[in-house]
Order: structure tokens, then sequence, then C-alpha cells
């Protein structure tokens, strides 16, 4: 516990220190989704039918923007081979460097899209169970990206590789998760598609940090 | 975590037939040797010729393809070993306090005590991207002595230290091997370790060379 607390400090202070990139996903967030509109136009139900889908996209690729240095950092400076050693098994290393992506990446989008959904003009209803969806769909971005992060770890410039193999990952999350905000905004019960979006995320919750250690440890041979 | 290892009886580390293959290449055939209680090993040898990938096989990152590594009693030797490569995992936006702070967390060991044991109290608070080469050297050994494992595996310890510092480092090591632990340290330059042994390493054959790695050709071959 001790050790995994000592991680997962390093981590978040990492994130928040100068090249750590904590506020590089959020600043990219408010940038896509207010210049929207402007290239969208004025029409407010237009904007209010897109804006579900635009407040996922974006948030999609926001998390994606820090997640090719997850690893790769600690691969550059030896960390990942002290951390490979450590008492912490590589498994739960993932998590924590994850958990932390989230923390810091994903956790920042939820508080920052109820603001922005003004802009976009999201209809009243559809408010609480768009960031319900983020709060619980954006971990799974975080830990599928970790699988990606992982897989190309060892490749220069591999940000591009990882969105090639992440982005269709992420295509169940961003389905569930702008239809629980649609189907409020006409006035239907999002429960299904929260429940789905829960679903995909205990899913890679339990899966990834196997299989991101997995290629962490054919990386460090 | 780890502490009382050090009190182990009778405890040895066995190579036996040792061969490693790296990126399919074949980098050490037909290796043995064995290293007992308080003693410290030297490998010499042309670049090149795996003494770090011979390391890294110890440290259970890069798994041999061929020959058995045991540690005796029977225990799980990725427990017992603590490596220094050729990168110091010193993460550069964090005071060399904190370096040291967050390996204790994960180890287990005293940050203060390995902060004074490595002459880097004056030190504490200085970002490690403004320490130079050596006093990033230093902080990276440092790491060994709170790892508190048995087995340290040093590669090119010497680099960038000056001569005082290589005297600390030598002296560390023949505490740790007084104390009964073990040393396998990779090194150009002449150590002052008398008890130490010399282990010369040679290029395998060039016939054996052009074997594949049955690592890749019994999963993908």
């Amino acid at each position: 516990m001790r050790a995994a607390r000592a991680l997962l400090l390093r981590e978040l202070a990492l994130a928040l220190r100068s090249g750590g990139g904590a506020g590089l996903g959020l600043a990219f967030f408010l940038i896509v989704l207010l210049i929207a509109p402007l290239g969208i136009g004025p029409e407010l139900g237009l904007l209010s039918r897109v804006a579900p889908g635009l407040i996922w996209i974006a948030a999609l690729l926001a998390c994606l923007l820090s997640l090719d240095r997850l690893f790769q950092a600690d691969l550059e400076d030896g960390s990942l081979d002290v951390l490979a050693l450590s008492p912490l098994p590589m498994e739960a290393v993932v998590a924590l460097k994850a958990l932390a992506h989230w923390l810091t990446t994903g956790l920042p989008l939820v508080v920052a899209a109820p603001v922005l959904a003004l802009t976009l003009a999201l209809p009243g209803p559809a408010y609480l169970p768009m960031v319900i969806g983020l709060l619980i769909g954006t971990p799974a971005l975080s830990f599928i990206g970790a699988v990606g992060a992982a897989l190309t770890v060892g490749i220069r410039r591999g940000g591009l590789l990882l969105s090639l193999l992440v982005l269709p990952l992420y295509i169940p999350t961003l389905i569930f998760g702008a239809q629980a905000a649609i189907r409020a905004g006409r006035g239907l019960d999002p429960a299904t598609p929260l429940l789905l979006t829960g679903a995909i995320t205990l899913f890679t919750l339990a899966l990834a940090p196997f299989a991101a250690a997995a290629a962490l440890r054919i990386n460090l041979r | 975590m780890g502490r009382s290892e050090r009190q182990d009886g009778a405890m040895r580390l066995e190579v036996e037939d040792l061969t490693v293959h790296r990126g399919g290449r074949l980098v050490i055939a037909g290796l043995g040797f064995a290293v007992d209680r308080g003693e410290a090993l030297i490998l010499r040898g042309p670049n090149g010729v795996g003494k770090s990938t011979l390391l890294r096989a110890l440290a259970g990152l890069a798994p041999p393809s061929g020959g058995r590594i045991t540690l005796t009693p029977d225990l799980a030797l990725e427990d017992h070993v603590a490596l220094t490569g050729h990168l110091d995992a010193i993460k550069l936006q964090m005071s060399v306090a904190e370096n040291l702070r967050f390996w204790a967390g994960l180890h287990g060991g005293d940050a203060d005590a390995a902060l004074i044991g490595a002459g880097l109290e004056a030190l504490a608070d200085r970002p490690a991207g403004f320490c130079s080469a050596g006093q990033k050297r230093r902080l990276g050994l440092a790491r060994l002595l709170l790892a508190g494992r048995a087995i340290w595996l040093m590669d090119e310890p010497t680099v960038s230290l000056d001569r005082e510092a290589e005297a600390w480092l030598t002296g560390q090591v023949r505490t740790h091997c007084a104390g009964g632990g073990m040393a396998v340290i990779a090194t150009h330059v002449a150590l002052d370790l008398p008890a130490a042994r010399v282990l010369r390493m040679q290029r395998p054959e060039p016939q054996a060379a052009h074997g594949t790695d049955p690592f890749l050709q019994g999963r993908w071959g």
C-alpha cells in the first residue's frame, strides 16, 4: 500500500509540474469546444443536436494527447526498470499510472464539460447524464490508452500509432456516452446507455492492466 | 519489505549454461558462474560482449533463452535484486530528496539515511535537473542503499564519478558484501575491491551466433 501511494503521488506530482501535460488535455478540450460553434454557426437547434457528440469526441482526443508519454518518459530515464523490479507488480504499476492519468486528464474534463456545454446549447435535461457519462466513461479512456501506450512505448513518435491503435477501441465508450446525453435531451431515459458505459469501463479496468503489463515486459526485454 | 533478507543463511546465485538473445541476436552463450554471500563479481570484456545483457538477465528483465539462473535457497530472484544501469532512473522535475523519498516509498527504505549516506544532503532541495552528471549518478546509486536488496547489479557504475565518489562507491560495495550482500559489477576501470573475483566475458562462437531467438521461433515462427 505504501509503495502504491508513493507511486500515485509521484505520478500526480510529475503530471502537475513542467512538462507533465496535466493541463494539456484540458486546454485542448476548452479550445475545441469553444471554436466548434464558430465553425458550425450560431444556429442553436443544430448546435444542441451535435453537442453531446462533439463533447465526447473532444474528450477522446484530449485524453489521447498526453497518453504517449505515459510509459515512454519512464522508459527513457530508466525508471521503468526500477518499477519493474519494485515490490509492486507490473499490473499495479500500470493501474496506478492509468489512474493518475485519469485524475489529471479525465477528471478535469468532467468538471469543465458542463460549463462548455453552455456554449453548445446542450438541452437542459442532458446535462446530468452527460456529466455522469463522462465521469464513468473517461476512466476507460485512460485504461484502454494505457494498453496502447505500453505497446508503443519503445517507438519514437509513437503518438500517431498510439492513436490508430486506441481510437477504434474508444468507439463503444463514445457511442454509449454520447447516446446517454442525446436520449436525455430528447426526453428519453438515459439509464441503458449509462449502464453500458459503466460496463465497458469495468471491463477495461479489469483487463487493461494485465494487457499493458504484458506489453511492457516484452518492451523491457 | 525485504529488510531481513541479508540475515538469510547460505545465499548463492548460480548461473548455469546461460544463453541470452537480444533482438533476435545471440549475445551470451553457455555462460556459467556462481556468486556466494559476501562476494563481489566484476564483469570484464570488450564493448558489446553482453555485460549489460547479462545484468538485465540476472535482474529478470531479459528472460534467458536457455540455461538457468537460480538463487538458493529457493527464492524469487526479482525480489532480491537491485539494478543500476546506464540510466539513473531520476526524475529531473523532482528534487534530489523527492527522488529518494519516492524510491523509499517504493522499497521501504530510509530516504534520509540514504541522502546522508550518499553525501547528497547539501543538494537535498535542488531539482535533479540542475545536478551535474556525477551528482545524478550518485543519486542513482543511492537507490541501492535504500532498496535493501541482497544482490546489487551495477552496470558501469563509475561513469561520470570523480575519484572521491568512486572511493565512496567501492566503500559502499565493500560494506554491502561484508554485511552478507552480493554485487555483480560490469566495469572498465580498476575498482578498489581486492576480494572481488573477475569474470572475463567473451563473444559467443560465430557459428553459434547464427541461431535464432527461440522466444521468437516458439511463438511467432
